[in-house]
Formats: structure tokens, C-alpha cells, sequence
């Protein structure tokens, strides 16, 4: 009991760490490092809200830029016709997140559309989305929507406005609190039963559990997380693309950093999310050297598959246990 | 109430042309052990999954506690009082020993998870798995997967308990201390219990009363003396035995 206090002390200790030099970063870092830093709480924010459904629950979904863009969109447009506060916006974004995660969670869990056809299902909602926005006047249809720039040099966190350094604070706060939440999800009954869903549906369907309920909480809570990333991404970047934010390559480099890190961990996907950028920005500058196109895409899909021949289970359980960390298992 | 804890009336079966199970009837007395035996292939395992929801009978009428539970899913059986393992065991393998026992106790007490975890290690303590309690369940050997399958089950606080085949693979003490566990529940807690069982030992120890399958039939019924000095019930065995 102690040694398992003692471990959890020390783990305590080094999250603690990690956060406060996250916090004080800004002090040091230059802009390029700043930008950097906010990549990568941003793929690792994102990554835990799609760990939430594959991780915790077991459920494939392949087409989570729909949420990344419903809330994106959601934000940025409510912004850019009427002004309204991001946090208004950011509800918007998680209401109809909720929604469209509830519909694919009712026709793939009610007509037993399991694994890779559900993957597919998300896919296809995803796709389907980008070509509505693709064409739809209000929102830029294909020419994309832009967010109006303040020109006050003061930052201006209720409307979102301000310096990459508030920026970084604000992805660091999600990313801290979707730990938490994560944490907290998996030590609670929902936890327990979307874990059980995951090793063994029949087997916790004939322990009582109402697995179809426990999966639509799964969906709705992944989805509603996800939408807040969108919404992030929109009033950072001040431009939307439908091609763009629902695109497929983005469901997949949002799930990688995860698989990379640890599927179902809460470690995992901010491990994932640091080795990813890193390795991204590595090859970058390698390939700079070497002058020859293509190069880093490669090697990034090389680094990639080596990672997960070597440590299928992702970095974040190795590490863990190198570390000595293993105590309580996650 | 009284009545029976469990009654099965005119249940049937067919997977495409095959008749697995045909027109079986008994009844589980409340506070009784009763078997369910028969030849490799008779239905016992089929006969389970109806009444435990895995799927809907062809025909026929499940009731538990006079409660019709007929054509209901597996979880609003379980929900109902109808604990029930598996014959090829299905424990959540990234999960611990203990994680594994809460699943089935988070259903009670508001799903407060520390009152769960104390419950699955009261159940864990009981099975004699209390010591491997933080172990993932992939570690187990064959017998303790058996005992967890049980200890699952008895989380959910079931009524009526059906196991199936929990004996296959214990060694003969483990199988004593099987029988010595489920006539302690049966007796001190007044746990109901249907159980398919090939380990004739375990079966004479624990039933009151045997109920015999065959094709998909039920050939015989009656104490273990009865039944195992009934014709057909020999015929059937040794039949098999002689080819
Ligand atoms: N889901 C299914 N689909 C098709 N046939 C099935 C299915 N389940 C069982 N059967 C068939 O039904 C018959 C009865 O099988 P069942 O598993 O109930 O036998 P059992 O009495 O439990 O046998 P054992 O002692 O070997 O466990 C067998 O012929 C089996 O092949
Ligand atoms: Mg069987």
C-alpha cells in the first residue's frame, strides 16, 4: 500500500514538474519554439479526446476531423457573422458535436456495425460533412471563412484575440484539463465499463452493463472534446478550409500521435504527440540538409512503422516501465 | 414468493436445420443446486444461452421468479437475477484480477467504486483468488480463469447462478474445493444454482436434483441416484462410449 502511495507520489511529482515547465516555457522559448510547443499540446489535447473512444471504449472511429470541424466551424462562424463570445461558441460546437456523434452512435451501435465498418461509417460522416461546407455560402463554402483580426496590441481572452503566448496558455489548459478528465473517467463506473466493453462486449453485456449506453457516452463525450480542439484551431489559424479541417489526413495524423504513445493510456497520447512533432521537425531539418523531396515523408512513415514493429503497444508503456513507474498500471 | 426460482417451459431451438434444443422442461426449485447433464454436443450449453439471453428461443417460456423473462437481452436478464458463465471463459484480459470482479459490482451500491473494489475482494477471497487480486486476468492459468468466471458472476448478485462446465481442467482437490465454495453459497447464502457439469463426483456431491439431455431432449430427470441408474441414460452414455 505504502510503495503504491510512494509511486503514485512520484508520479504526482514528475506531472508536476512537467507543468510547471510547460507554464514557464514562454519565458524562454522564441516564437518558432512557442509554435512548436502549442503543436503539440494541440495533437496531444486532441489525442486524448479520440482516446476517450478507442482507447477507453474500444470504438474505431477513422473520421474524427467531423468533430474537429463542426467545432471549429460552430466557433468561428457564430464569431464572424455575430461577434459571439468563443465559450458561447465553443457550446454551439459541442451541442452539435454531441449530435452528430449521437447519430453515427445510434445507426453503428443499434445495427451492430462493429470495428472496421465502423470506421468506415465515421469516415463517411466526415466526408459527407466536408462537401455540405464545401457548399455552403454562409459559412465561405469552398473559399473558406475568415475570422476577423483585432488590431489591440493587448490580449483579449474572452473574444480569443491576442499573442501566440496566449494561445499557448490556452491549449495548455485544455490539454492539463482532458488529463484530468481522462483520469478522472477512467477511475469512475463509466471507466470500468467502457474498459470491460472493450476487452469483451458479450462478456460485459452478460454482466448487466448497458453497452450500447455506455458506447453513446463514449461517442458524445470524445465528440464534444473534440469540437473544443476545432474550435481552438479555428481562432489560431483565423482561416477554415473545409478541404482542410475535415479532411481524412487530419482523422488520421489526430489519432497517430496516440498509437505512437499508447492507446488507451493517459500518458500515451501526450507522449505520442511530443515524439510525433519531433520527429516531424528532425526529418524537417534533415531534409533541409539532404535537398531532396519526398524525403521526409519516408522516413516519417519508416520512424513510424519501426516505433510500432518494436513497441506495439505504443512508447508510453515501455517508457513507464523503464521508468519504474508501473505501480498502477496506467 | 414462492414458486420456482427458475422455470423452463417447452424451450426449443433451431440453428438454421438443426434442432439444438427441443421441447426441454424442468424447473429450478428456490434454493436449490440442480445439474444439467448429458453427452458432448446434447444442448446443455445452448439451453444456457436462452436463458441467459445470449439469444431469443424458437419456441417456448423462461421465468424467473415468476417473472416471464423470455426473449430478453443478455444484460436485462442479468439485470433481472440471472448470473451466468462462460463454458470457454471471457475475462477481460487487459484488465486485473480485481477490475474484473468490480465490472459486475459497479452495478450496485450507486457504482461507487470503492465499495465495488471491496465486494470483488470479498467474492476474490472467497474463490481463493484474493492473493492475485492486482494481477492482469491474462496471467491466470486455466483453473483460476475458471474461478474468476464465477466470481464475475456472483458480483452481479445474481438469484440464480448458472455455471457452465466450471470444473473441466481442476485437478480433483481443486474440484473439492469447487463443491466445498458453491454449497457454501448455496447453503449460507441461499444461493439458487443450475450448473452443466461433466466431473460426475462434483455432480453427485453438490445437486439435488439432475436433469439429463440428449439430441436436444430431455431423457430423464431425478436424484443423481436416479438418474444415474436410468436406462436410458446409460444407453446414452455408453452408446456414445461403444460408438
Ligand atoms: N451458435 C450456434 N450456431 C449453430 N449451431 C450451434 C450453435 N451453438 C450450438 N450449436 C450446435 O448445437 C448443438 C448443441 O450444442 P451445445 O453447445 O449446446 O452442446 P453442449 O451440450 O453444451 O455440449 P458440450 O458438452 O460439448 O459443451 C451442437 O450440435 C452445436 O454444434
Ligand atoms: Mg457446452
Amino acid at each position: 500500500m505504502t510503495a503504491a502511495n510512494l509511486l503514485s507520489d512520484r508520479r504526482a511529482i514528475l506531472l508536476l514538474g512537467l507543468l510547471a515547465a510547460l507554464a514557464a516555457a514562454p519565458l524562454a522559448a522564441g516564437d518558432y519554439a512557442l509554435s512548436i510547443l502549442i503543436t503539440v499540446l494541440l495533437q496531444a489535447y486532441l489525442g486524448m479526446a479520440w482516446n476517450v473512444m478507442m482507447g477507453f471504449a474500444g470504438q474505431f472511429s477513422l473520421g474524427h476531423a467531423l468533430y474537429v470541424g463542426l467545432g471549429a466551424y460552430a466557433g468561428g462562424a457564430l464569431f464572424a457573422h455575430f461577434g459571439t463570445p468563443p465559450l458561447v461558441g465553443a457550446l454551439a460546437g459541442m451541442v452539435v458535436s454531441a449530435v452528430a456523434g449521437s447519430i453515427i452512435g445510434t445507426l453503428g451501435f443499434r445495427f451492430k456495425v462493429m470495428g472496421v465498418y465502423f470506421a468506415l461509417l465515421t469516415i463517411a460522416f466526415a466526408e459527407f460533412t466536408r462537401v455540405l461546407f464545401d457548399h455552403w455560402n454562409w459559412v465561405g463554402a469552398s473559399s473558406g471563412l475568415f475570422l476577423p483580426v483585432s488590431h489591440s496590441v493587448n490580449d483579449d481572452f474572452w473574444n480569443l484575440r491576442g499573442s501566440a503566448t496566449m494561445f499557448y496558455y490556452v491549449i495548455l489548459g485544455m490539454a492539463a484539463a482532458a488529463f484530468l478528465f481522462s483520469r478522472a473517467l477512467l477511475g469512475r463506473r463509466i471507466g470500468y465499463y467502457w474498459q470491460a466493453i472493450r476487452e469483451d462486449q458479450d462478456a460485459a453485456d452478460a454482466l448487466g452493463i448497458d453497452v450500447f449506453r455506455a458506447k453513446m457516452v463514449a461517442v458524445i463525450i470524445s465528440a464534444s472534446m473534440t469540437s473544443l480542439g476545432g474550435l481552438f484551431i479555428a481562432f489560431y489559424n483565423n482561416n477554415l478550409y473545409p478541404e482542410s479541417i475535415f479532411s481524412m489526413h487530419r482523422s488520421i495524423e489526430l489519432m497517430l500521435g496516440t498509437i505512437i504513445g499508447g492507446i488507451g493510456t493517459l500518458f500515451g497520447p501526450i507522449l505520442g504527440a511530443v515524439a510525433l512533432t519531433a520527429l516531424g521537425e528532425a526529418l524537417t531539418v534533415i531534409g533541409a540538409h539532404i535537398g531532396i523531396d519526398g524525403v521526409k515523408q519516408i522516413a516519417y512513415g519508416v520512424c513510424l512503422m519501426v516505433i510500432l514493429a518494436f513497441r506495439p503497444g505504443g512508447l508510453w508503456p515501455w517508457l513507464r516501465h523503464r521508468l519504474r513507474l508501473d505501480g498502477g498500471r496506467r | 414468493m414462492s414458486g420456482p426460482m427458475l422455470s423452463v417451459e417447452n424451450l426449443g431451438k433451431s440453428f438454421r436445420g438443426l434442432r439444438a434444443v427441443n421441447a426441454v422442461e424442468f424447473q429450478v426449485p428456490r434454493g436449490d443446486i440442480v445439474a444439467l447433464i448429458g453427452p458432448n454436443g446434447a444442448g446443455k450449453t445452448t439451453t444456457f444461452n436462452l436463458i441467459a439471453g445470449a439469444f431469443p428461443p424458437s419456441d417456448g417460456r423462461v421465468t424467473l421468479d415468476g417473472a416471464d423473462i423470455t426473449g430478453l437481452d443478455q444484460a436485462r436478464i442479468c439485470r433481472a437475477g440471472i448470473g451466468r458463465t462462460f463454458q470457454i471463459v471471457k475475462p477481460f484480459a487487459g484488465l486485473t484480477v480485481e477490475e474484473n470482479v468490480m465490472v459486475g459490482a459497479l452495478r450496485h451500491d450507486g457504482g461507487d467504486v470503492e465499495k465495488a473494489r471491496k465486494a470483488a475482494n470479498d467474492i476474490l477471497d472467497l474463490l481463493e483468488l484474493g492473493d492475485k487480486a492486482l494481477q492482469p486476468a491474462q496471467t491466470l492459468t486455466l483453473p483460476d480463469r475458471k474461478r474468476l468466471e464465477v466470481a464475475k458472476a456472483l458480483a452481479t448478485r445474481p438469484k440464480l447462478l448458472l455455471l457452465d462446465e466450471v470444473m473441466a481442467g481442476l485437478r480433483p482437490v481443486e474440484c473439492d474445493r469447487m463443491v466445498a465454495i458453491l454449497t457454501g453459497l448455496n447453503k449460507e447464502h441461499g444461493l439458487t444454482i443450475l450448473l452443466i457439469e461433466h466431473v460426475m463426483r462434483a455432480v453427485m456431491a453438490l445437486s439435488d436434483h439432475v436433469v439429463v439431455l440428449h439430441h436436444g431432449e430431455k431423457i430423464a430427470e431425478g436424484t443423481p441416484a436416479e438418474v444415474t441408474s436410468h436406462p436410458k441414460v446409460l444407453e446414452c452414455y455408453l452408446g456414445e462410449d461403444h460408438g
